[in-house]
């Protein structure tokens, strides 16, 4: 057992690959840990960040600045009474929320957060990534059908058509990508490094693909990759069932849409399942296009100096936020019905600034003494900083959204996905294809 | 990669998908067959992966579990649940049936029994990182007319479908 | 008047409609009851939806669960304490609601408030107007996805409760007017807060208008949703905004000033296509003409008294009388039969809600659920005042 466990340490592939199931193991409990507290972080930022954008406060009771909502929603959900409508399929209706929630967590056994800070590169990579969460659908079409009521029958009939026909656009965009991963971008005419001078499908292949030619696919042949990379983002929002597209759960039309008749515990499965596939496609996303774990500039900023900049920012990033938890603490009102708030705060704020100046102080010894596990360490930490940072920005991209645009009509989303989408995902893939040939 | 506890997870992927395939004929439910035949097409697709052919078990979960099973549960949920209690589960032609499906089982057993001579013992696997690779070598190369025939049979039966479906186009 | 073009009034209100072309793959119509308790239907209205698909086939509204019976109750009322009832029909738009029953009251007495009177039941109109305005428009855009408009909106309407609060104590059922004037002089402040108003407001309608009117979804949700021509919206009676939007330049404070309507110098907007959206950009056109009305009063505001010689105990002359007012909603009619003595005969009103809830089938037929949702927004509906 410890053999195992420490012969992993010096290699440098996933624990899937070394064949190691003991960290393969203990990858998984940590990506579903961190998803887990990731969700939770993303319910209190969208609902304080949705606040500020429409001039409100937002939670603020519940711990200071409502930190502490996220898990009094969650033992509420817990404690809530479980109900099982009267007339629903009671064995679907039980079993639906739990695929959804599979096939949302099922996608992390790929996500590359680094070359080897993934549970398993599989060669098949993006392709699992695309069909497990499309089994998603399943279970809002079973929780729609087994609630055995008009609203939730027509939203989950509503999100089966829109995820399905959403997938086409996406699958062709991710299509037009998967070309680049070899250098000239036309599959089998290319020279990469990687297996024979193919393509690949594997997540980290892409990402070294785009280490390897220096370029992120989202600039490549441009502007034939902004342009799948914007049908991507589009099409990831339809199918996360998030606004603008959120039809499925429109709640002015459907009440709640395929979970109307859901409550409690079941309930905060689907919200879990939605908020952890959004994160799983914003993964896609940054895997295909933004250069996964890769940080911006590695050419024009080049060179040891600038490799150790960029590797503070981890502990930077740790250390801002407790500075902005700090001048909450001095912005607090002084009185002594808010001073447990204060010194949580306060004490919030120095556990922050704990996690930055030890990040700090990994990168910075490994900069001094250059030994072998903190020089890993950092490289890890700085490939799952970039990572994580790149998802950040499109989770804050899902609440901006959110805050600013209308909800599309059904058959003008179809047409949109059928009409538009298809067709330009389609003409930037024979493009590439073409561009790719020619180069 | 090498697997893990092969025939174990061998019979467990088989047995799986053979009481889904039951199922799927014996519940009164649709939407209960449909799950059922989820289960075996996704069994299968864990089949697929054993013989290290993971992107038709990729294609098989994205087109068949994630598509088409989703729409056979689009057309199964807006049909009437009390009038398929009421029908008859099988109709008369059972009989028929079960010979076919004995006739096949029983052209299985003698290949797999008289097999052993027909075909070499043991194939090599292919390596599993160019298997992706391979299939599109495969498809686009050596068959691609066969493919594009298969492309084409299929633009007319959607082409059938919406001419079927929408009387004014 | 023109007939009806589209369809037969009579036949509104049976579901038994025609039905869709067949095709192969027919599936089941759907009936669906949306509400009484629904997010979208504004209150508890409630909508018989018959569905092919998501295609909406027919409505039929059913109305009446905030019935409280406000006409016969009035009956057992003096004049003056019917007055607070009234604020409870038209519930955001409570001031308008007052103005029209008190000069009601005052034409059956033969009476006229005196001018300051009047310019202050104007500014307090109008800034009501714009009230029920930013609610409907807050809650409008809920309707069709947007939520940060009604967060604005509600952040502005503020503004103006808050001068209510201070000239009558109370922010939503005022209760502003009495028979024959306004029973509170002007606060000290009052004309500054009133400014203060007419400066920053402005930029806010701007604020709403880059949100939502060249919003693309926008623009896709409420364009072509919702139409209703000019003759058929005569027919059912419609009026108000959605009159207007449909092209007929009808608004009683030009038609039939009263108060002192006439002293001002405003436009009526109107719109061309009578869909949702044209819908949407008259009432933000009406928020700046009240805003252009108001500005005119509070600086032309004369000194003098406000209420005027009004009998201790109200008892008209036997007699009838209809008087209508342009209320946010459309128009809002008091019909007043006294028989002499201290309390009405009999009172009906004519809400413009209800009056104009009629078209929603018109309007609907054809459409999807979700534009159902869009266009029982832009109908602007108050269920208080439809079901009285």
């Amino acid at each position: 057992m410890l053999d195992s466990f420490m012969s992993y340490l010096g290699s440098s592939v996933t624990p899937g690959e070394a064949n190691n199931q003991l960290w393969a193991l203990i990858y998984v409990l940590i990506i579903f840990a961190g998803v887990s507290v990731a969700v939770m972080a993303m319910n209190w930022l969208e609902r304080k960040a949705l606040a500020h954008f429409q001039v409100r406060l937002g939670p603020m009771r519940v711990g200071p600045h409502g930190l502490l909502q996220p898990i009094a929603d969650a033992v509420k959900l817990l404690i809530k009474e479980d109900i099982i409508p009267a007339e629903s399929d009671k064995f679907v209706f039980w079993i639906a929320p739990i695929i959804g929630l599979l096939a949302a967590f099922t996608v992390y056994t790929v996500v590359p957060f680094g070359p080897s800070q993934a549970v398993s590169d599989m060669n098949i990579g993006i392709l699992f990534m695309l069909g497990v969460s499309s089994l998603a659908v399943l279970g809002v079409v079973m929780a729609g059908w087994a609630s055995n009521s008009h609203y939730p029958l027509i939203g989950a009939l509503r999100s089966s058509a829109q995820m399905v026909s959403y997938e086409v656009a996406m699958g062709l965009a991710v299509v037009s990508a998967i070309l680049m991963t070899s250098l000239h971008g036309a599959g089998l005419y290319g020279v990469s490094k990687l297996s024979d001078g193919t393509g690949t499908l594997s997540m980290i292949g892409i990402v070294q693909a785009q280490q390897e030619q220096q370029v992120w696919f989202l600039f490549k042949f441009f502007p034939l990759g902004l342009i799948a990379f914007v049908i991507f983002a589009i099409a990831m929002i339809a199918e996360t069932n998030r606004a603008p597209f959120d039809l499925p759960e429109a709640e002015s039309e459907l009440t709640a849409g395929f979970h109307t008749e859901y409550s409690g515990l079941r309930w905060s499965l689907f919200m879990l399942a939605e908020y952890a596939a959004m994160i799983a496609v914003s993964a896609i996303a940054v895997t295909l296009w933004l250069g996964g774990w890769l940080r911006p500039f590695p050419t024009w900023l080049s060179g040891p100096a600038w490799d150790f900049i960029f590797a503070l920012f981890p502990g930077l990033t740790f250390v801002g936020l407790a500075a902005i938890a700090f001048l909450g603490t001095v912005r607090m009102p002084k009185h002594s019905y808010f001073r447990v708030q204060t010194i949580g705060l306060a004490a919030f704020g120095a556990v922050l600034a704990l996690i930055g100046v030890l990040l700090l102080g990994i990168v910075i010894g490994a900069k001094v003494s250059d030994h072998d596990i903190l020089n890993r360490t950092t490289e890890g930490l700085s490939n799952v900083f970039w990572f994580v940072f790149k998802v950040a920005v499109f989770m804050y991209l899902y609440i901006w959204y959110r805050a600013t645009w209308p909800r599309y009509r059904f058959d003008q989303l179809m047409k949109v996905g059928w009409k538009v989408m298809l067709p330009i995902s389609l003409g930037v893939l024979i493009v590439t294809a073409i561009v790719g040939v020619l180069l | 990669m090498t697997p893990v506890a092969t025939p174990f997870f061998f019979y467990l992927l088989s047995g799986l998908a053979i009481a889904g395939g039951l199922l799927v004929i014996t519940r009164r439910n649709a939407v209960h067959s449909a799950l059922a035949l989820i289960v075996t097409l996704l069994a299968v697709a864990g089949l697929y992966l054993m013989l290290y052919a993971p992107f038709v078990a990729g294609v098989q979960i994205i087109v068949y579990a994630g598509g088409i099973m989703v729409l056979f549960l689009f057309v199964i949920m807006l049909v009437s649940l009390e009038r398929t209690i009421k029908e008859r589960q099988f109709n008369r032609m059972w009989p028929v049936g079960l010979f076919a499906a004995c006739a096949l089982l029983a052209l299985f057993m003698s290949v797999f029994a008289k097999g052993r001579a027909l075909f070499p013992d043991r194939v090599p696997p292919p390596p599993e990182a160019s298997n992706t690779q391979q299939i599109g070598v495969m498809l686009y190369g050596n068959y691609m007319f066969a493919f594009e025939i298969a492309s084409l049979l299929l633009l007319v039966a959607i082409l059938g479908a919406v001419i079927m479906a929408k009387k004014r186009i | 008047m023109n007939a009806p073009t589209k369809t037969d009034p009579n036949a509104l209100s049976n579901l038994d409609l025609e039905t869709p072309e067949k095709t192969y793959l027919d599936s089941n119509e759907l009936i669906i009851n949306m509400g009484p308790q629904h997010p979208a239907t504004h209150g508890v209205l409630r909508v018989i939806l018959k569905l092919d698909g998501e295609k909406v086939l027919g409505t039929e509204c059913v109305i009446g669960y905030l019935h409280r019976g406000v006409e016969k109750i009035a009956e057992n009322r003096t004049y003056t304490m019917f007055n607070p009832y009234v604020d409870r029909m038209d519930y955001v738009a409570a001031v308008s609601n007052g103005l029209g029953y008190c000069q009601a009251v005052e034409k059956l007495l033969n009476v006229e408030a005196p001018p300051r009177a009047n310019y202050i039941r104007v500014i307090l109109t109008e800034l009501n107007r714009i009230a029920s305005h930013q609610l409907w428009l807050g809650t409008h855009a809920l309707d069709i996805g947007a939520m940060t408009p009604l967060f604005y909106t509600f952040r502005d309407r503020e503004e103006i409760l808050k001068i209510f609060e201070k000239y009558c104590g109370a922010r939503l059922t005022t209760h502003a007017f009495r028979i024959g004037g306004c029973l509170y002089e002007t606060y000290a402040g009052f004309e500054k807060d009133v400014k203060n108003f007419l400066a920053f407001f402005p930029s806010k309608i701007g604020e709403y208008e880059e949100l939502l009117t060249t919003n693309r979804i926008w623009l896709e949700r409420t364009k072509k949703v919702g139409v209703i021509s000019a003759a058929d919206a005569i027919a059912l009676g419609v009026t108000g905004p959605v009159l207007r939007a449909s092209g007929v330049k009808w608004d009683i404070r030009k038609a039939q000033p009263y108060a002192n309507y006439a002293e001002f110098d405003f436009e009526i907007p109107t719109g061309e296509n009578g869909d949702t959206y044209d819908r949407y950009l008259v009432r933000i056109a009406e928020m700046r003409q009240s805003l252009r009305i108001i500005e005119q009063a509070v600086n032309g505001i004369p000194e003098g008294p406000i209420m005027a010689k009004v009998p201790k105990v109200i008892k008209p002359p036997v007699g009838e009388i209809y008087h209508s007012i342009e209320a946010p909603k459309g128009e809002l009619g008091y019909f007043i039969v006294s028989d002499g003595s201290t309390q009405p005969y009999r009172v009906r009103v004519r809400p413009p809600s209800f009056v104009n809830l009629q078209a929603l089938d018109v309007m609907v037929r054809g459409l999807l659920v979700a534009d159902v949702v869009a266009v029982i927004g832009t109908l602007d509906i108050v269920l208080g005042e439809v079901d009285r």
